[in-house]
């Protein structure tokens, strides 16, 4: 314990950080939650902007009237569901299986690890290239035989090709591109927490398990999992925080446009949507949009934590 | 069950790539461990007991020889069908089970001809726990319990599955001093009820002396003596076993025989009839002085210890090769240190030869 005369020191050595942390963390939070309930605010007032304002429910009404809010919950709430729980147990199974291998363990962690260190609207940009039909379809004569990578590799088993993110293509196939790409997105950290901790195991209790004939399976679930429960629990947690901030996976496949040509704006999310506030100038709107998801991530996390207390075992 | 071990070899492979130094940890280790004993495998730290006992269980192939339980060859089997309990040093009980999910787990894994169900389960497991006395405790965690507490839990969950070979890999290491006591004696007890055999690894010679049927001496990998406590005790092969067995520890001279004599310094302590003319070491048990005021043995007092029942004489000699001289005798005599020197006879089975370099031990007669 640091004696009451020397806390100053301590305060000192704090001050650049508390200092920054205020000026560009709490104080923006403060002015969202401000400009949340202020309607008809404009933040460009100085410049000619809308000048008149005042306070009230206004902005949430809209947000939740707006056209997309419903379209872009939906999303963001489906991407969540479905990637987080798909990469957490895919992470598990590759970090179980790297950490059972020596031979060429370090060189497979590095190429699990490079989507963490690649931009990810290159990555973006490369699954669109993957997944787009190229070559003109529909025509008498098709100028490329090639339907794209994807596509060609489904052809070459026999299967039919899909349009998976070109005009014309359904929500569900947009979706599955959207999931391959964030939870293969999503892997590299997880897998990196998650290794960390199996490393820390102590490999007694698998010995043991050995020696009590404990088949594979059993091993995982009993053994490897309870006592992996706190990074797991870490990297859900994390994972979903995240997940309903998804954003920039949309952008680098489908461009600004949130969605295929022929319906732009079906794939958007919460924060695109926030965005799109912003950029038709409508702060009150963008902040109440990001309260909104402020408290959908709140209660998600406090479920998580909730179920953590009683599965987790530190 | 009888374990035989059969030119059981460990070699490591050297860690350097450079140098092609290999580490013999164990090295053709012939045994033949007898049915229902409890065998104490006993050794200073790097003597390759350890080594040897994840052999018998599986979790290290040897380099070479063979490993039989019974008639069954199982050295090619692995760890989870050789039908063996095992009881780590740390005791690796699963921290997120309770004590009876801990012993329930192997019964658990039984499958086919063997698989029990629920209730025959939970009465074997509360059979094992009343073995070792944990009834009371079989719904706290591994956190909530002692260390001898763990080491009981760990015991049981060993022996809920009735295991061919019972394997505990310094199993009071962890314990207190007083615990450790008491809990040898409840492991010879559980064996003797169990008459499972069992292989103990320690590097405590008290701990493997008091409760083990047969000892095995282990230094750099090769055995060094194997029997009864008591005879490897009163028989040792050569100076390293002399040495490391007995506490306070034997008192270690340099000496000569000469014309049948053996000079310890200038002391002539003994005459034999058969030990040709050469440098000796002698060892000297504790217990082996006789106070004697005509004594040959001179040694200069330095303290006396009252232990009770006995008293140790602390003194030195010219000869010796420990700092200090160490007798134990009856706490009846009455003990003179005021004197230049105490004075000693030794007792003739009490007193051993070895080469001095060899370290082999000597045999003689007394004349």
């Amino acid at each position: 314990m640091v004696e009451s005369k020397q806390q100053w020191k301590a305060w000192i050595y704090l001050a650049p950080a508390i200092v920054l942390l205020l000026i560009f963390t709490v104080w923006p939070i403060v002015n969202t939650v401000a400009m949340a309930f202020m309607e008809d605010y404009s933040g460009l007032a100085n410049i000619g902007g809308e000048t008149s304002f005042h306070f009230g429910f206004g902005n949430f009404t809209k947000v939740a009237q707006n056209a997309e809010f419903k379209q872009a919950l939906t999303n963001t709430i489906l991407l969540c569901l479905i990637t987080v729980p798909l990469s957490t147990v895919l992470a598990l199974l590759i970090a179980v299986a790297l950490n059972a291998i020596k031979p060429l363990q370090k060189a497979l962690q590095t190429i699990f690890f490079l989507p963490y260190v690649t931009n990810s609207i290159a990555i973006g940009m490369v699954f669109a290239a993957m997944f787009n039909v190229i070559g003109s379809v529909g025509t008498r004569r098709p100028l490329i035989s090639s339907y794209g990578i994807v596509n060609d590799i489904i052809r070459f088993f026999g299967g039919n090709w899909v349009n998976w993110i070109n005009s014309g293509s359904e929500y569900w196939a947009n979706m599955f591109v959207l999931i391959v790409y964030i939870v293969w997105n999503a892997l590299p950290f997880k897998i990196l927490i998650l290794l960390g901790g199996l490393t820390s195991i102590n490999k007694q209790y698998y010995e043991a398990a050995k020696v009590d004939s404990t088949p594979r399976w059993r091993v995982l679930t009993s053994i490897t999992v309870p006592l992996l429960s706190p990074m797991l629990a870490y990297v859900v947690i994390t994972g979903f925080i995240g997940g309903f901030k998804e954003y920039t996976s949309i952008v680098g496949i489908f461009g600004e446009s949130m969605g295929p040509v022929h319906e732009a704006h079906r794939l958007n999310t919460m924060v695109g949507l926030i965005y799109d506030s912003l950029a038709s100038n409508n702060q009150g709107r963008a902040s109440a949009a990001a309260l909104i998801l402020f408290g959908i991530i709140l209660v998600v996390t406090l479920i998580n934590l909730w179920v953590s207390k009683k599965r987790v075992h530190y | 069950m009888k374990i035989v071990l059969q030119n059981l070899t460990k070699i490591f492979p050297s860690r350097n790539k450079k140098s092609n130094e290999e580490v013999v940890a164990v090295n053709n280790f012939n045994f033949e461990i007898p049915d229902g004993k409890l065998i104490g495998l006993l050794g200073p730290s790097g003597c390759g007991k350890s080594t040897t006992l994840y052999m018998i269980s599986g979790l290290q192939k040897p380099s070479s020889g063979r490993i039989f339980f019974g008639d069954d060859d199982v050295t090619e089997l692995s760890t989870e069908n050789r039908g063996i309990g095992l009881v780590f040093q740390n005791y690796a009980l699963y921290p997120h089970l309770t004590v009876k999910q801990n012993i329930l787990f192997p019964l658990q894994n039984l499958r086919g001809k063997d698989k029990m169900d629920k209730n025959a389960m939970l009465d074997r497991a509360y059979e094992a726990a009343k073995l070792v006395q944990i009834e009371q405790l079989l719904d706290r965690k591994p956190s909530e319990l002692s260390g001898g507490q763990q080491q009981r839990v760990a015991i049981a969950r060993a022996l809920v599955k009735m295991p061919r070979v019972l394997l505990l890999d310094e199993p009071l290491s962890n314990l207190d001093a007083r615990l450790r006591l008491q809990t040898r004696e409840e492991i010879r007890r559980i064996q003797k009820e169990t008459g499972i055999t069992t292989v103990f690894v320690t590097h405590d010679q008290e701990e493997a002396m008091s409760i083990s049927d047969m000892i095995v001496v282990m230094k750099t990998g090769l055995v060094q003596q194997i029997g009864k406590p008591q005879e490897v005790y009163d028989d040792p092969a050569n100076l390293f076993v002399a040495k490391f067995l007995g506490t306070p520890p034997i008192n270690v001279f340099s000496g000569r025989v000469k014309q049948g004599k053996l000079y310890i310094g200038e002391d002539a302590v003994m005459e034999f009839t058969n030990v040709p003319d050469q440098e000796v070491t002698v060892g000297i048990r504790p217990e082996g002085f006789i106070l004697d005021d005509n004594g040959p043995l001179k040694c200069k007092p330095v303290n006396v210890e009252v232990m009770g029942r006995d008293v140790s004489i602390v003194s030195t000699h010219g000869a010796s090769l420990n700092p200090l001289v160490r007798s134990i005798v009856n706490a009846d005599n009455r003990i003179d240190i005021t004197g230049d020197f105490v004075r000693y006879a030794v007792k003739p089975h009490k007193i051993f030869i070895f080469n001095k370099e060899t370290e082999e031990r000597i045999y003689f007669e007394v004349k």
